[in-house]
C-alpha cells in the first residue's frame, strides 16, 4: 500500500506567542516548533499499515524551510521519503488554496491512501483531509479510530459525538483523517535517526505547482481574545491560596 | 440577501447546535435578509414543523432514502442541488463532527471557501466579519470572505444561544425540496451506530467536578485529584488525553467527544483549555483553574485562577477542606 501522510509543523505547545507586526501571524523568532500532535497519530497509523501490508509511507509537509525538521522526524520514525512544499508565506493561504497546493504535489504520487491528523494546533481549520479527498476525487472518512484494510477496501471505525461510534466501509484509494489518541505514536530510535539521513526529501517550491492563488477568505487580523469573564487570580503560598480559595467558594461564589 | 441554514438531526431528534445556527443566521441577516431553514435526512416532517415556528422566510425539507443514513457523498450531492436552486449568499451550519465531515467538501466542490468553527460574527463598515480561534484558543482571528457567494460559515457549539432564536409571528411555510440521488454516487457504506460501553457515570448530574488534564503528568498522580474530589463531595472528570492514556475511563471525559456539563463548581487542574475541552464545560457556574502556565486559555473562562504547581496546591486545598469540615 502506498500511503501519503500529511504532517504539519506548529509552534511548540508551551511556546509564548506574540502577534507579528503585520497582525496576520505570530512572531516566529524566539519560539520553538514541533510536529502537530494530531498528525503524529496519522503518521503512526500509516507506519502500522505499512508494517502489516507492505508498501511505502511518504511524509508531506508545507511551510518554510523549518518544516524539514518535521519531515526528518517522520523519516526517523520509519517513513520512507518526504515531500516538502516550500512556501515562506503559507499562513496567508486559505484552507482551499493550501489543500490545492498539497493536492497538486501529491497527485503524481497516486497514493492508495492519504492520512491526515484531525486538525492543526496552529490554524485549526480542520479541513485539509476532506478538501484533499474532494480535490483528488477520492472518497473520505473522518475522525477514524481503527483501520482494517483488505481486498482494496477499508473497514473503518469512526468516532461520532457524545460517545457514539460507527463502522463504515470505503473503497481504495481514499483519504482518512485520524482521531487523536487512537494509537501510541512511537519514538524514533537511534537507528531510525541514522537511517533517515539517507532518505530523500523532495523540495517543491509552491510557486512551481501552478496552483491558482485565488483566495476565498482571508484573515484581517489576529489578536489575543478579550476575556469574557473577569478572572480573579489568587496568589500566596499553597496554604494561603487554599485558605483564600475555600473562603471564596463558600462565601463569594457560594458553591460549597 | 439570502441565508440558508443547514440544521442537523439524527433519528428525528435535533442536534442541540441546530437552533444555535438559526440564531447565528438571524444575526448575520440582521440588516435584512431572507433566512431559509433546512432539515435534511429521512422522516424530518415534525422537526421541519418545529423549525417553522422560528422567524424564517421558508423551511425546506430534503428527504431521500439515501439520506436516511448520513454519508458525505449523499449529503454533498443533495446540498449542491439545494444551493444551486436557492442561490444563497450565506450558508450557515453548526460546527458538528458531521458538518466537519462534509462541509469542506461541499465548499470545495463549489470552488468556495468555508470559515469553520466560528465563535462570533460582527457586521462592521459594511463587512461581515467572522471570528474564529487559532493556536488552540490562545489567539482569535477576524476572518472575511473574498470572492463570490455562496459563503459557507460554521459555528462552534455554544457560540450562539439556541433559545435566543427569534420566533415568527406566523409559521413559515414548509416546502419539500426534491433531490435526485443515485446509489452509485455514494462511495461509503455506512454501518449502524453503536456505543462502546454503557455510560457508567452521568457527569451531567454532578454538582461538583474535579477535572484533570495533561498537567497531572502520570497515572500515579490521579489519587491526588481523587482525594480533592472526595473532600469536595464531587466526581472526577478529565480532558481527552487523560482518557486516551487510560488513566481514567472514557466515561469521565468532558468535551466535544465526551460529555457536556454545567456543574455549579468545575475545578480544572492542569488543563490548558483547548477548544475541544472548553465547549464541554464553559457553561459551568463557577470555574476554578489551576495551571502552571499563566497564558493557558483556561484562564480566559475561569472565575478563580491559580498560577502554580498543582502538586503543591491540590494537597493544600484538600487539607484546607478537611480542616474546614471538622472545625
Amino acid at each position: 500500500m502506498k500511503i501519503g501522510v500529511c504532517v504539519k509543523q506548529v509552534p511548540a505547545k508551551d511556546a509564548p506567542l506574540s502577534i507579528a507586526e503585520s497582525g496576520k501571524w505570530i512572531r516566529e523568532s524566539d519560539i520553538g516548533f514541533e510536529t502537530n500532535e494530531p498528525d503524529s497519530y496519522a503518521l503512526e497509523e500509516s507506519l502500522r499499515l505499512k508494517e502489516k501490508h507492505g508498501g511505502e509511507v511518504v511524509a508531506i509537509s508545507m511551510g518554510p524551510e523549518r518544516v524539514k525538521q518535521t519531515i526528518k522526524e517522520a523519516l526517523a520514525k520509519g517513513a520512507d521519503r518526504g515531500i516538502h512544499v516550500l512556501d515562506e508565506n503559507f499562513y496567508l493561504l486559505d484552507p482551499l488554496a493550501a489543500a490545492r497546493s498539497l493536492a497538486a504535489a501529491m497527485q503524481p504520487e497516486n497514493f492508495d491512501l492519504i492520512l491526515t491528523g484531525l486538525q492543526s494546533d496552529d490554524q485549526g481549520f480542520g479541513q485539509t483531509g476532506v478538501l484533499l479527498a474532494e480535490l483528488l476525487g477520492r472518497p473520505h472518512a473522518t475522525i477514524i479510530m481503527q483501520i482494517d484494510a483488505s481486498d482494496g477496501r477499508l473497514k473503518l471505525k469512526r468516532e461520532l459525538e457524545a460517545g457514539w461510534f460507527q463502522w463504515v466501509e470505503l473503497p481504495l484509494p481514499a483519504v482518512l483523517t485520524i482521531q487523536s489518541g487512537c494509537n501510541k505514536p512511537r519514538y524514533a530510535t537511534l537507528k531510525g535517526i541514522m537511517a533517515a539521513k539517507k532518505k530523500e526529501i523532495a523540495s517543491i517550491p509552491r510557486g512551481s505547482l501552478a496552483v491558482a492563488d485565488t483566495i476565498t477568505e482571508h484573515v484581517e487580523r489576529i489578536y489575543v481574545p478579550q476575556k469574557s469573564k473577569k478572572t480573579e487570580f489568587i496568589t500566596g503560598t499553597p496554604q494561603e491560596i487554599a485558605a483564600k480559595l475555600v473562603e471564596k467558594l463558600k462565601h463569594e461564589a457560594r458553591v460549597l | 440577501m439570502k441565508i440558508l441554514i443547514i440544521t442537523e438531526q439524527r433519528g428525528g431528534k435535533w442536534h442541540t447546535a441546530s437552533m444555535e445556527a438559526v440564531t447565528a443566521a438571524q444575526q448575520i441577516g440582521a440588516q435584512g435578509a431572507d433566512v431559509i431553514g433546512m432539515v435534511i435526512g429521512g422522516g424530518v416532517g415534525t422537526l421541519a414543523d418545529e423549525l417553522a415556528g422560528c422567524q424564517l422566510k421558508e423551511v425546506l425539507t430534503v428527504e431521500h432514502d439515501l439520506l436516511e443514513n448520513y454519508t458525505p457523498d449523499g449529503f454533498t450531492h443533495a446540498l449542491r442541488q439545494v444551493i444551486a436552486k436557492t442561490a444563497p449568499d450565506f450558508v450557515v451550519m453548526p460546527h458538528t463532527y458531521q458538518v466537519r465531515d462534509f462541509a469542506p467538501k461541499l465548499a470545495a466542490g463549489l470552488g468556495r471557501g468555508m470559515i469553520g468553527d466560528c465563535i462570533g460574527h460582527r457586521f462592521e463598515n459594511g463587512k461581515h466579519i467572522f471570528v474564529r480561534q487559532m493556536f488552540q484558543g490562545k489567539t482569535v482571528a477576524d476572518v472575511v470572505f473574498a470572492g463570490d457567494a455562496p459563503w459557507i460559515a460554521t459555528f462552534q457549539a455554544g457560540a450562539f444561544r439556541g433559545d435566543m432564536a427569534a420566533k415568527g409571528s406566523a409559521k413559515a411555510p414548509v416546502n419539500s425540496f426534491v433531490v435526485d440521488l443515485q446509489p452509485e454516487q455514494i462511495r461509503m457504506k455506512p454501518g449502524e451506530l453503536f456505543r462502546e460501553a454503557k455510560q457508567a457515570v452521568d457527569l451531567t448530574q454532578a454538582p461538583i467536578l474535579v477535572s484533570v488534564g495533561r498537567g497531572i503528568k502520570a497515572p500515579e498522580n490521579i489519587p491526588l485529584a481523587e482525594k480533592l474530589a472526595h473532600a469536595l463531595g464531587g466526581e472526577m472528570a478529565a480532558s481527552r488525553p487523560i482518557c486516551d492514556e487510560g488513566w481514567l475511563p472514557m466515561d469521565r471525559q468532558i468535551g466535544s467527544s465526551g460529555q457536556t456539563v454545567a456543574p455549579k463548581l468545575y475545578l480544572a487542574m492542569g488543563i490548558s483549555g483547548a477548544i475541544q475541552h472548553v465547549v464541554g464545560m464553559k457553561g459551568s457556574r463557577t470555574i476554578v483553574a489551576i495551571n502552571k502556565d499563566q497564558n493557558a486559555p483556561i484562564f480566559e473562562i475561569a472565575d478563580y485562577g491559580i498560577v502554580g504547581d498543582l502538586f503543591e496546591i491540590v494537597p493544600a486545598l484538600t487539607a484546607e477542606l478537611e480542616k474546614s469540615k471538622t472545625s
